[in-house]
This record gives structure tokens, sequence and C-alpha cells, in this order.
């Protein structure tokens, strides 16, 4: 086999990776504060795209959609955090999962109602739609490149924010121990309020991103949602370095496996996990027991 | 707990003055399978047409079979779509390649929704709580990719079509089981086995002991046992009960489609069972009457049925978490009498 096709399948692997990175983000760190699966995260990542579809409709403008995409379903997520999803608190930890459950067939249907449910093209902005060339030999889609690097800079964002501020400071300890942070005289739902709108806006983040090189449709979350189970159980559920090491990982796993036997690209991410899951049943960065 | 059991238990045997409602009640409580057998004999007379009663006494036999793992083992799976798909595509492959017999299909659909489970089960119940739910997810996922890839056997997106129309083979004779009510009643009696079995299963310590685990997993480990083979035996049985209800299912269809293995699937019995009530034996009956009929009666009038389907399951969720039956019961105020 050809050496520059090895090297593209691993870029677009990467690509793809680097969408697994996000949405696993927004996942895990809802998960590992709020404690609460979200399963509506395919949608809102499916939302995103279509924001970003109805944006670029309008004013024809994709860097306004790449703005528009996270912040508005980062809004929605606020609205859902704040009247659905706070109410059961407290409850069994199952309640949230099955709410956003309920809640992703609704989002589906809406956009069915709204936009039909065939597929919308969406291409790069005309900047961003010339092959980059690298030494002569390799000749890289450019809007991948711009994804990969945009990427990277919102996971140091992120890790900044996290690390380095005070509010980033009170998001970690939270994730240790609520109730002591709340003794301290912090204000949790708030916090935990904004920590749910952050996980939102990724995946509309992710949404509008991937909307050039993946198909938009109204289902187009659901698959993604389950690859994205797999990234966080993989790099083990709350952990963020967890879920950058395994969204790269499984991204490109997944697509050299298309290379070599298209046939297994669906199912190859399952083996990966299923494997992981025998050797470090807490996954690759996990805490064993964390809330079992 | 103990103290509201012995208070129910008192209740129940005194002979105090009852109104006959109370009576009632209390016959119900006691003999569950045999009401719901009284009323299953009367139900596809009163219902639009029999093909539905057919369907949701198979969806109850389903979700009869997820409850043991949701409600009385405390399990939330992700992927019982792979167990029910599993049995329809069974049932499919022994009637059309290997030997036509109904029996026999619905004994390898049984066996081989078990067997699945055995196997996935023994990685899902490596965790716990949110991971088991995403393990059983991602699994039934991966064993919906491999149908769909593995064309020759399943027929991929296309289905599994022509699953012939036997006639019933019983000693010395057969019946034609393809008139609906017949059909119907043939079902039945699979229903009426399945309650039958899983009363006996959940009166034995081992049904105790599940019950043990749903409501404290350190505590049952304390008093000795083994508690994940407790959570994986019962993981098997409901894998089994599915297979059946699915093998039913494709007999019932003469097809079997790949969205039987689909995630939906497996979303469409959480619903069915949470809206019903979980742990018990009404409420995913329940749940699966309301539910198909919810969806016969609203994707007549609009394609867009699922957002009410999801509008309900959300109230459910935020207001009636012990679904119909469960609401029901605690509103007469007999939760623990009535719970079995």
């Amino acid at each position: 086999m050809d050496f520059n096709v090895i090297i593209m399948q691993l870029f677009t692997g990467l690509s793809l990776g680097m969408l697994y990175v996000l949405l696993a983000l927004g996942l895990s760190i809802i998960f590992g504060l709020l404690t609460v699966v979200n399963f509506a995260h395919g949608s809102m990542y499916m939302w995103g795209a279509f924001v970003g579809v109805f944006t670029v409709a309008w004013t024809g403008n994709f860097w306004a959609a790449l703005v528009l995409a996270p912040l508005g379903v980062g809004l929605y997520g606020l609205v859902i955090e704040r009247w659905l999803i706070r109410p059961l608190y407290g409850r069994d930890i199952n309640y949230p999962l099955l709410l956003t459950f309920g809640l992703q067939l609704i989002m589906i249907e809406v956009v069915r109602i709204f936009f039909g449910t065939s597929d919308h093209p969406f291409s790069a902005p005309a900047l961003l739609s010339m092959p980059l060339e690298v030494m002569g030999i390799f000749y890289f889609p450019a809007y991948r490149v711009f994804l990969i690097v945009f990427t990277a800079v919102i996971c140091f964002v992120l890790w900044f924010f996290l690390e380095k501020t005070d509010l980033g400071l009170i998001i970690r300890a939270g994730t240790r121990d609520p109730l002591m942070v709340r003794a301290l005289g912090i204000d949790m739902n708030l916090i935990w309020w904004l920590v749910f709108g952050i996980g939102s806006a990724l995946a509309g983040l992710a949404g509008i991103l991937a909307a050039p090189i993946r198909s938009v449709y109204p289902e187009m979350g659901i698959a993604m949602l389950v690859e994205c189970f797999v990234v966080t159980v993989v790099g083990g559920m709350g952990s963020l370095p967890g879920a950058i090491v395994a969204g790269i990982l499984l991204g490109i796993v997944s697509s050299l496996t298309t290379l070599v036997y298209p046939q297994m690209a669906d199912i190859v991410i399952f083996l990966v996990m299923a494997v992981v899951l025998l050797v470090r049943p807490s996954g690759l960065f996990g805490k064993a027991g964390l809330l079992e | 707990m103990a103290e509201l059991q012995s208070q129910a238990a008192h209740a129940a045997t005194t002979p105090a003055v009852m109104s006959p409602w109370d009576k009632v009640v209390n016959l119900v409580s006691r003999y569950p399978v045999a009401f719901m057998t009284l009323f299953f004999i009367l139900f596809p007379f009163v219902v639009p047409y029999q093909a539905l009663a057919t369907q949701i006494i198979i969806w109850g036999l389903f979700a009869l079979g997820y409850n043991v793992c949701l409600g009385y083992t405390g399990m939330l799976s992700f992927g019982h779509a792979a167990y029910f798909g599993v049995g329809s595509y069974t049932l499919g492959i022994v009637l059309i390649r290997l030997w036509e017999n109904v029996w026999f299909g619905l004994a390898c659909a049984t066996f081989m929704g078990g067997i699945t489970a055995l196997v996935l089960g023994y990685l899902c119940i490596k965790r716990r709580g949110i991971y088991f739910a995403l393990l059983t997810l991602a699994f039934a996922q991966l064993l919906y990719f491999v149908a769909f890839q593995w064309v020759n056997l399943t027929g991929g997106d296309n289905g599994l079509r022509n699953i012939p129309a036997v006639p019933l083979a019983l000693p010395g004779f057969s019946v034609d089981i393809h008139d609906p009510l017949r059909f119907y009643f043939f079902v039945l009696f699979f229903v009426v086995l399945a309650l039958l079995l899983l009363q006996r299963i959940l009166q034995s310590p081992f049904g105790r002991v599940l019950e043990a685990v749903r409501e404290n997993d350190p505590r049952a480990r304390s008093c000795g046992y083994e508690t994940s083979n407790v959570r994986w035996l019962a993981f098997i049985v409901s894998g089994a009960i599915s297979g059946l209800a699915g093998g039913l299912y494709a007999l019932y269809l003469h097809f079997v489609g790949i969205e039987s293995l689909y995630w939906v699937t497996s979303g469409q019995i959480l619903m069915i069972t949470l809206l019903g009530g979980m742990g018990s034996f009404i409420g995913p009956f329940i749940g699966a009457g309301v539910f198909l009929f919810l969806e016969d009666v609203l994707s007549a009038i609009t394609v867009n049925w699922m957002i009410f389907l999801g509008t309900v399951f959300i109230l459910c969720v935020l207001f009636f978490p012990d679904g119909i039956w469960g609401t029901f019961v605690k509103l007469i105020g007999r939760k623990s009498a009535l719970k079995r």
C-alpha cells in the first residue's frame, strides 16, 4: 500500500478524532461535575450543524455560523439544565439520563419538521476549500487542517480555564466534593448550570465543525453519540486527558480500518472498547469505582 | 421496608371490614398471574383489532424480560435490542434454513437470546451504574453493525424476508396458527408460561437476592452473595425472555427488520417499561399497551408522532417516575401488597 495513502488516512483519522474529542470533552465535563449522562449530546451536535446550515443560508457567512452554533446550543443547554435537569438532582442518577433520552427524540423530530428528513449540503468556506501542499507529496484539505488546529486551540483554552482560573478551580473542586464547595459559600447550582452550558456549547461547536466534512441530517447525532460513549468509556469517564487521548486514538483506528478492511470500520471501535474493558475496566485514564 | 411489608401482610391476612374494592385488590395482588391470564383471554375482544393485541402482549413479554434487569435487579440496560434482535434473527434463520418447526425455532431464539446475554453480560457486568448502560448500548450497536454487514445470513439492510408460515406441530396433528386470533392465543401461551416461570424465580431465594442487590449491593455482598454473578444470571434470564419475545415477533411479522437490533428498539423497551412501571408484572404490559396504542393513534395523525411520545416520556420521568401502574398502586395506598 502506498505510504502517501496511509499518511492521508492518518490525517483524516486525526480530524475525525478531533470531533470525538470535542464531543467527549463536553460529555465528560458534564458527567464529571453533574454526574449527568447527557443522552441529548448527539442531538445537540446535530442542532449545532443545523444552526450552521440555517445561518449560512441567511448570511452566507461560515464564520458567523461558527460563532452562532456553539452560542445557540450553549444557551439551549442552559435552558434545559435550569428547567428540566435541575429538578432531578438528588434523585436516582439514572433519571437525568432517561430525561435527556426523551429530549433527544423530541429534538430530532423538531428538526425533521422544520428541515425535512433529507441531507443538507454544506460546504467549507472558500478560504479553506483548497488543499494544502506539504513537501510536494502530501495534499491535505485545508478545512481539515483548520479543524484540527482550531480544536487543539479549544482544548488548550479549556485546559487553561480549568487549571489556571479561579472558576476552573471551583469546578475542579466541585468534581471532587460538591458538598464541601457549597460549605465554603459557593453556589454550586450556578456552577453546574454554567458547566452544562459549556458542555452543550462544545457539542454545538463540534456540530458546525463537522458539517462540511460529514453529511448533515436529523439522525447524524445518533451514531456519533454512541461513538462518543465508546470514547469516554475507553478514556475513562470524567477524565479530560482520557477524552482527548481516546478520541484521537479511536478516530485514527477507525479511519485506518476503513483503509484496510472497510466492512469492519463501524465495528472496530467497539472491539477496542471490549479489549480496553477486559484489560483496564476503568478506562485508560479513569479512576476505578467513580460513581458506580 | 421490612416493617412496611409486615404491615401489608398483616393488612392482607386480617379479615377486617373490607370494602368490595379492597377484596378485589387483595385477590389481584395474591394471584396476579391468574388475573392477568383471565384479562388477556378477554383482551383481544376489546381492542380495535386483534393484531394490536398480539403486538401488545409480545412487547409486554419483552418488557417483562427487560424488567428482570431494570425493575428487579436495578440494572439500566440500553442494549436489549441485541437479545430481542438475536431472537428474531435466530427464529427466521432456523425456519428458513434448518427445520420448519415453530417449537424448535422459538426454543433456539430463547436459547440464543440467553447465550448472547451470557457473552455480552460478562463484559457489561464488569462495570456498574451508568457505565453499564453505556456498555450495553455499545455492544448492542456492535451486533447491529455485524448484522448489517453479514448480508448472506441476515439480509443486511433489507432485513430477513420470507420466513415461512409453517403450521404448528402438536403431537398427532398440526394447527394453522396464522389466523390472527389463533396466533394471539399461541403467543399468550408463552406469555403465561413466562409469567409463571418468573413468578417462581422471583419468589425463590434467588429472587430475594436480586432485590437485595438492587436495594443495597455492598450489604448483599457482605451477606456472602457474589453479587456480580447474581447480576449476570439475572441478565441472562432477561436476555432469554427477550429472545423469546423477539422470536415471537419475527413469527408474527414473517420478517426481521435490521431495526430490531437498532438502539431505538432498546430505547423503546425502556420507555415502555418506565411508562408502565418498573418492578411489577402488570406494569410492562400496561406500558406496552399504552405505548403501542398511542403509536397507533398518533402515527395515523402525524408522521412526527415521536415528538408526542418523547414529551409523554419526559413528563413521566419528571412527575411519575413510578409509571402508570406504580402511580396507581401508590394512589390506592397498597404499594407493598400489589408490588408483585
